[in-house]
C-alpha cells in the first residue's frame, strides 16, 4: 500500500522537524524570548502522558474490556482537579531548591542523601524499563504491521527488508540517538530544556489530530456517525457486553489510583510537569486543560474499537493495531501514514523525555556520587567536568533504550501494551509515600524513606516483575505455580494467600502497605540528624519560607568569588557561568570585579546552580570542596529556622485573630442595620397609625366645632353631623383597639383564652352581628354550614374577630344592590376550613400576599380610595396562624375573590 | 364675586366637614376626590384656592401642587396644604414646593377659616 522508503522519509522528515522546532526552541531560550512560556504549551507539553499506549493500547483494551481502558485517564483528571494543591506545592518545593528531577527531590527532601537519590534512580531505571520497550514494541509493530501485514496490504510482505532485520532494535537506536541530540547537547544552566518541551507540545498536537483523524474517518466514513456504529455494535452480543460495566470492573479502583500516582511520579512526567514548569501560574490553566486534552484523545477510543471488532470478526487482526488496520483496510494511504506518524510521536515523544529525565538522574544521582568517592579521579579538581558530564549522559541513554529492548525480546512479545505499561505505572507508585510524607510531614527520615522504598521495590520486583520473566520462561514457570520451592504461601501473584484479586491490584496492595508502613514506622522510630530537620521544615513549610535568609547563613563567607566562578566553570562551561554571574550582580547591585569574598548568599547561588546541573546532593559535596574553613553549624540553621517558624506561627495567630475581629466587626455592623431597619419599621407604624388615627378624628373635631357654631342648624343636618361623629368616633375605639391587639398579639402579651369553640355556632353568631349591615347595603348573604358541630381549639372571641373581619370586608367591597356573599364552613379529617366568597371587585395579584401586611389597604376600584383601617387582615393573620392554621385569599381580578382560613382539628374527636 | 374654592380629599366625612365650613365662610366650593381629578377641576376653572390633602389616590397633594406651580398660567392659585402627617419634614417639603400655607390636621375649623382669609381674602 505505501512504499517502504515513503515510510521511512516521512518518519525521518518527522523527526527532523522535531528537531528544527526543539532547536529553534533553545535559540529562543538563550536569546531569552521563550517560546514555551504559557500555559497551553506547558498542558501540551504534559500530554507527553499519553504514550502510544494511549494511541494503540487503548483501543486494544477497549475491544477487550470496554470502558476499562478510562481509569487511565481518569487518575489524572482526578489529581490535576482536586490534587492541584499538592502538584503546586512540589512545584514551588522544586523552584526554590532548582531540583532536577524526582530522584533530587526525594534525595534533598531526606537530608541531600546520595543513597536514597541512588535508589530512586534504580526503580525508576529498572521500574521504566517496561515502558521503553512497549513504546518500542509499538513502534516495531506498527512499521511490521504497515510494511509486512499481507491480508490487509494486498501484497505479499517483502519479507527482510531492514538491513539490520530487527525493526525494534532499529528502532531503539533511532531514538536513542534523537534523545541525545534533544538532551544533550550541551550543559543548560538551568535545569530546563526549553527546545525539548517546545518539541513534546508539538508532538502532542500531531498525535491529538492524527488519532482524531482515525476516529472521525472511522466513524463517518466507514460508519454512519456513532448512532449507526454503536447500533451495529449493539447487534453483537460480544460487543454488546462491552458497553457495560461488566467487563470493566476488575480494579477499575486501583488503575485510576496508579494512573493518579503515575500523572507526577513517573520521571517523564515528573520533568515536564515539575522541573520544565516555568511559571507555577501555568498550572492553574493546565488544571482543566489536560483533563480537557483527555477527553478529546479519549471520545474516538470505543468507536475505533467497535469498528475494528465489526470490520475484523474473525479476530485476525490485534486489536492494538487498529488504529492502522483501519484506513489500511479501507484503503486510505494518507490517513495511514498520518496516523503511523501520530504512534510515532506519541511514541518518541515518551522515549525522548524519559530517557533525558532518566539519564540526568542516572549521572547526578548514580554515577556523579560514586565518583566523587573516588580521590583518584580528583574530580574536585580536574578542569572541565560537563564533558564528562554529557558523556554520562549520553551513555546513560543508550543504556536505557538498550535495557528497554532488551525487556522488549525477553518479555514484550507475550503482553498487551497496556499490561507492560500498567507495570511501570506500579513501580512509580512506589515513590508516592517517599514525597506525600515529605511534603506534607516533617516526621519522614531518611531511614524511612529508604526502608520504605527499598521494601515496597523488592515486592513489586517479586509480584510483577519476576513473574513476568517466569511467563516468558526465564524463569522456571513453578516459580508462579504452585510457588517458590513448592511454597504456596509465597506465590507470586497470591503472597500471603491474597487471591482474587487481579496482578497488577494485587502487587500494588502489597507493594504500597509494605512501603508506606516501613516508611511510617521507622520515621517514627529513628531520628533526623539536623541537614535532615533543616531540609523537613524547608520542604514542609515551603509556602510560609521567610526566604533565604536562614539558607544562606549556611555557608559562612569564606569562599573567593574567584574560587565560586570556577568551580561552576567546569561543570557548566565559562560563557554560561559568566552570564548568571552578571545576573547575579545585576540583581544585587554591585561589581563582582571589586569583590573578592564571597557573603552566604552568594555561596547559596553558586550551589542552586550547581544543584541545577549535578542534583543537590553532588552539589553539596562540590561547595564543602571550595568552601574553606568551618561552614556554619547546622544547628544554628535549625535554631534560625525553628526561630523564623515561631516568627511566622505568631503573625499567623496575630492574623487569624485580626480576622475574627474584622467578623465581630461585621456582625455587629450587620446587627446594627437589622436594628435600626426595625427602628425604621417602627417609626413607620407609628407614622401610619397617626395617620390613621387623625383622619377620624378630624371629622370628630370639626362636626363638633360645627355643631357647636351654629345651633341654628336644620334638625336633619343636625342628626346627620352627629351621626358622623358618632360612626368616625366607633372607628377611632376600633383601630385603636385593633393597635393595642397587633401589639399584644406581636409582643406576645395578649391573653389567649382557650377553650373547645365550636365554628358553627361562631359563625352563625358572626353573622347575627353583621346581618344589619348586609341589609343597610342590600348585599345577600348566604351561609353553607355543615350540620354537626365542628369543634377546635381557640380562642372563640378572636375567632369571631377574624369572620367578622372577612364578612364585613367583603360586604364593603362588594357593590349595593348586586352584591352577593358566601360563608362556607367545612369540616376536613385534619382542618376545619372556613371561606368567605364574593363578587366583589377581586383582589390584583400583586396585592394577594401584601394585604396580610400591616396598613396595606386595597383601593376601591371606582374611587381609589382606601377602604378600611389596613390592620383587619393583619390581625386576622396573627390569630389564625397562634392558632396554627393559615389564612389566604384565592381572586380573579373583576370576578370576586374568596377569603379562607382554616384551623387544624384535635388530634382525638371531641363531641 | 364669590372667590373659588377646591376641596381636595378623599376621606367622605372631611369633604363634607369642608364643603360645609368654606360655603359657610362665602366661598364657591367644588370637590376632587383624587389628584387626577383634582388637575382636571384646575383645567377646567382655576379656583382661587385649593384646600389641597397630601395623602391623596392616584397622584399625591406634592405631586399635584408642583404641577400646579410649574404652569405660569395658574400662577394666581394659592395652595393650602391639608394632611394628617405632622413631621415638621413634610411641612418645609410641602412649602418648598410652592404651597402657601401648611396645616395638620385635626385643625380648628376657626383657625382654618382664618388661614384661608389670610391667603386668599374673604369670600
Amino acid at each position: 500500500m505505501l512504499p517502504a522508503w515513503l515510510i521511512f522519509v516521512a518518519s525521518f522528515g518527522y523527526l527532523f522537524l522535531l528537531f528544527a522546532i526543539a532547536y529553534y526552541g533553545d535559540k529562543r531560550a538563550d536569546a531569552g524570548r521563550s517560546i514555551i512560556a504559557n500555559p497551553y504549551i506547558y498542558t501540551l507539553s504534559i500530554a507527553v502522558y499519553c504514550t502510544s499506549w494511549t494511541f494503540y493500547g487503548s483501543v486494544g483494551r477497549a475491544a477487550s474490556s470496554g470502558v476499562g481502558f478510562l481509569p487511565i485517564y481518569l487518575g489524572p483528571t482526578l489529581m490535576f482537579t482536586l490534587g492541584w494543591f499538592v502538584l503546586r506545592k512540589i512545584i514551588r518545593i522544586s523552584k526554590v531548591h532548582h531540583i532536577t528531577s524526582i530522584a533530587d527531590f526525594i534525595s534533598s527532601r531526606y537530608g541531600k542523601s546520595h543513597l536514597l537519590g541512588g535508589m530512586v534512580t534504580v526503580i525508576a531505571v529498572i521500574g521504566i524499563m517496561p515502558y521503553i520497550s512497549l513504546q518500542l514494541k509499538a513502534v516495531s509493530t506498527s512499521f511490521d504491521v504497515l510494511l509486512y501485514s499481507p491480508g490487509l496490504n494486498g501484497t505479499e510482505g517483502s519479507g527482510d527488508f531492514l538491513l539490520l532485520g530487527d525493526t525494534a532494535l532499529f528502532v531503539a537506536l533511532l531514538m536513542a540517538a534523537f534523545s541525545i541530540l534533544f538532551g544533550t547537547r550541551h550543559i543548560d544552566a538551568t535545569e530546563h530544556h526549553e527546545g525539548m518541551v517546545a518539541a513534546i507540545a508539538f508532538e502532542s498536537v500531531v498525535k491529538l489530530l492524527a488519532f482524531l483523524a482515525v476516529g472521525i474517518f472511522v466513524t463517518f466514513g466507514v460508519f454512519d456517525g456513532f448512532g449507526d456504529l454503536f447500533r451495529q455494535a449493539a447487534a453483537e452480543p460480544e460487543l454488546r457486553s462491552l458497553m457495560t460495566m461488566e467487563d470493566a470492573d476488575s480494579g477499575w479502583v486501583t488503575l485510576t489510583v496508579l494512573a493518579m500516582a503515575a500523572i507526577i511520579f513517573l520521571p517523564r512526567q515528573f520533568q515536564v510537569v515539575v522541573v520544565e514548569n516555568i511559571d507555577e501560574s501555568h498550572l492553574r490553566k493546565a488544571i482543566w486543560l489536560f483533563p480537557l486534552y483527555l477527553l478529546a484523545i479519549n471520545v474516538f477510543v470505543l468507536p475505533i474499537a467497535f469498528g475494528g471488532l465489526l470490520r475484523f470478526p474473525d479476530g485476525g487482526i490485534d486489536a492494538d493495531t487498529f488504529v492502522l488496520a483501519l484506513p489500511m483496510a479501507e484503503q486510505q494511504p494518507w490517513l495511514v501514514l498520518f496516523a503511523f506518524i501520530g504512534g510515532l510521536s506519541a511514541a518518541t515523544g515518551m522515549v525522548i523525555v524519559a530517557t533525558i529525565a532518566l539519564s540526568t538522574m542516572i549521572c547526578n544521582d548514580l554515577v556523579m556520587p560514586v565518583l566523587l568517592r573516588f580521590p583518584w579521579l580528583r574530580l574536585t579538581e580536574r578542569g572541565n567536568v560537563s564533558g564528562l558530564l554529557l558523556g554520562i549522559r549520553r551513555g546513560a541513554i543508550v543504556l536505557i533504550l538498550l535495557l528497554g529492548y532488551l525487556y522488549f525480546r525477553l518479555i514484550g512479545e507475550s503482553y498487551a501494551l497496556v499490561t507492560i505499561g500498567l507495570v511501570s505505572f506500579a513501580a512509580a507508585a512506589q515513590f508516592a509515600p517517599a514525597i506525600f510524607g515529605g511534603i506534607f510531614w516533617k516526621g519522614g527520615t531518611r531511614l524511612g524513606a529508604t526502608a520504605g522504598l527499598s521494601a515496597g521495590f523488592l515486592v513489586w520486583v517479586y509480584t510483577l516483575l519476576l513473574p513476568s520473566f517466569a511467563r516468558s520462561g526465564w524463569l522456571p514457570v513453578e516459580f508462579i505455580e504452585p510457588g517458590p520451592f513448592g511454597i504456596e504461601f509465597l506465590r507470586p501473584y497470591a503472597l500471603f494467600g491474597l487471591a482474587g484479586l487481579d496482578h497488577i491490584s494485587h502487587s500494588l496492595f502489597w507493594s504500597l502497605l509494605v512501603n508506606a508502613g516501613a516508611y511510617v514506622a521507622v520515621s517514627l522510630a529513628g531520628r533526623q540528624n539536623t541537614i535532615e530537620r533543616i531540609q523537613a521544615t524547608v520542604f514542609v513549610d515551603i509556602f510560609h519560607q521567610p526566604g533565604n535568609e536562614a539558607a544562606a547563613r549556611m555557608w559562612r563567607g569564606s569562599a573567593t568569588v574567584a574560587d565560586l566562578k570556577a568551580l561552576a566553570e567546569r561543570f557548566m562551561g565559562a560563557g554560561r557561568v559568566h552570564e548568571a554571574f552578571t545576573g547575579y550582580a545585576r540583581k544585587h547591585q554591585f561589581d563582582l570585579d571589586r569583590m573578592q569574598e564571597a557573603d552566604g548568599e552568594l555561596v547559596q547561588f553558586v550551589e542552586r546552580l550547581l544543584a541545577g546541573v549535578i542534583g543537590a546532593a553532588s552539589a553539596r559535596v562540590m561547595m564543602a570542596s571550595v568552601v574553606k574553613g568551618e561552614g556554619v553549624g547546622l544547628d544554628e540553621i535549625m535554631e534560625i529556622l525553628d526561630e523564623a517558624s515561631h516568627v511566622l506561627e505568631y503573625s499567623r495567630q496575630l492574623e487569624l485573630k485580626s480576622l475574627a475581629l474584622e467578623e465581630a466587626t461585621e456582625e455587629l455592623t450587620a446587627a446594627n442595620e437589622r436594628l435600626k431597619e426595625l427602628d425604621q419599621l417602627k417609626d413607620e407604624f407609628l407614622s401610619t397609625v397617626t395617620h390613621e388615627l387623625r383622619t377620624p378624628l378630624t371629622s370628630i373635631r370639626s362636626f363638633s366645632e360645627i355643631l357647636h357654631d351654629n345651633p341654628d342648624l336644620k334638625m336633619d343636618e343636625r342628626q346627620k353631623f352627629l351621626l358622623i361623629v358618632i360612626h368616625e368616633s366607633e372607628r377611632l375605639t376600633r383601630l385603636i383597639n385593633q393597635v393595642l391587639d397587633l401589639t399584644k398579639m406581636e409582643t406576645g402579651s395578649m391573653e389567649w383564652r382557650m377553650a373547645e369553640v365550636d365554628m358553627k355556632s361562631v359563625i352563625e353568631d358572626a353573622v347575627a352581628t353583621l346581618s344589619r349591615l348586609f341589609d343597610e347595603r342590600n348585599v345577600a348573604l348566604a351561609v353553607n354550614l355543615p350540620d354537626r358541630t365542628s369543634v377546635i381549639r381557640g380562642d372563640r372571641d378572636q375567632l369571631m374577630q377574624v369572620v367578622i373581619n372577612l364578612l364585613s370586608n367583603a360586604n364593603k367591597f362588594c357593590w349595593p344592590d348586586v352584591g352577593r356573599v358566601t360563608v362556607t364552613l367545612t369540616a376536613g379529617s385534619e382542618y376545619l376550613t372556613v371561606s368567605v366568597s364574593d363578587n366583589g371587585p377581586g383582589v390584583a395579584l400583586k396585592d394577594q400576599q401584601q394585604i396580610f401586611e400591616k396598613f396595606h389597604q386595597v383601593l376601591d376600584a371606582e374611587t381609589g380610595n382606601p377602604m378600611g383601617s389596613g390592620l383587619g387582615l393583619t390581625i386576622s393573620r396573627r390569630i389564625v396562624e397562634h392558632l396554627g392554621g393559615r389564612i389566604w385569599v384565592d381572586s380573579t381580578p373583576g370576578q370576586g375573590s374568596t377569603f379562607s382560613f382554616r384551623i387544624p382539628t384535635p388530634p382525638s374527636p371531641v363531641n | 364675586m364669590a372667590k373659588s374654592v377646591l376641596v381636595v380629599e378623599d376621606e367622605p366625612n372631611i369633604v363634607l366637614s369642608l364643603e360645609f365650613i368654606m360655603k359657610q365662610a362665602g366661598y364657591e366650593v367644588r370637590v376632587a376626590h383624587d389628584g387626577e381629578e383634582a388637575l382636571r377641576a384646575v383645567e377646567e376653572a382655576a379656583p382661587d384656592l385649593i384646600l389641597l390633602d397630601v395623602m391623596i389616590p392616584k397622584r399625591d397633594g406634592y405631586d399635584v401642587c408642583q404641577t400646579i406651580r410649574s404652569n405660569p398660567a395658574w400662577e394666581g392659585t394659592r395652595i393650602i396644604m391639608l394632611t394628617a402627617k405632622g413631621r415638621e419634614v413634610e411641612r418645609e417639603k410641602g412649602l418648598a414646593l410652592g404651597a402657601d400655607d401648611y396645616i395638620t390636621k385635626p385643625f380648628s375649623t376657626h383657625e382654618l377659616t382664618q388661614r384661608v382669609k389670610e391667603v386668599v381674602g374673604g369670600g
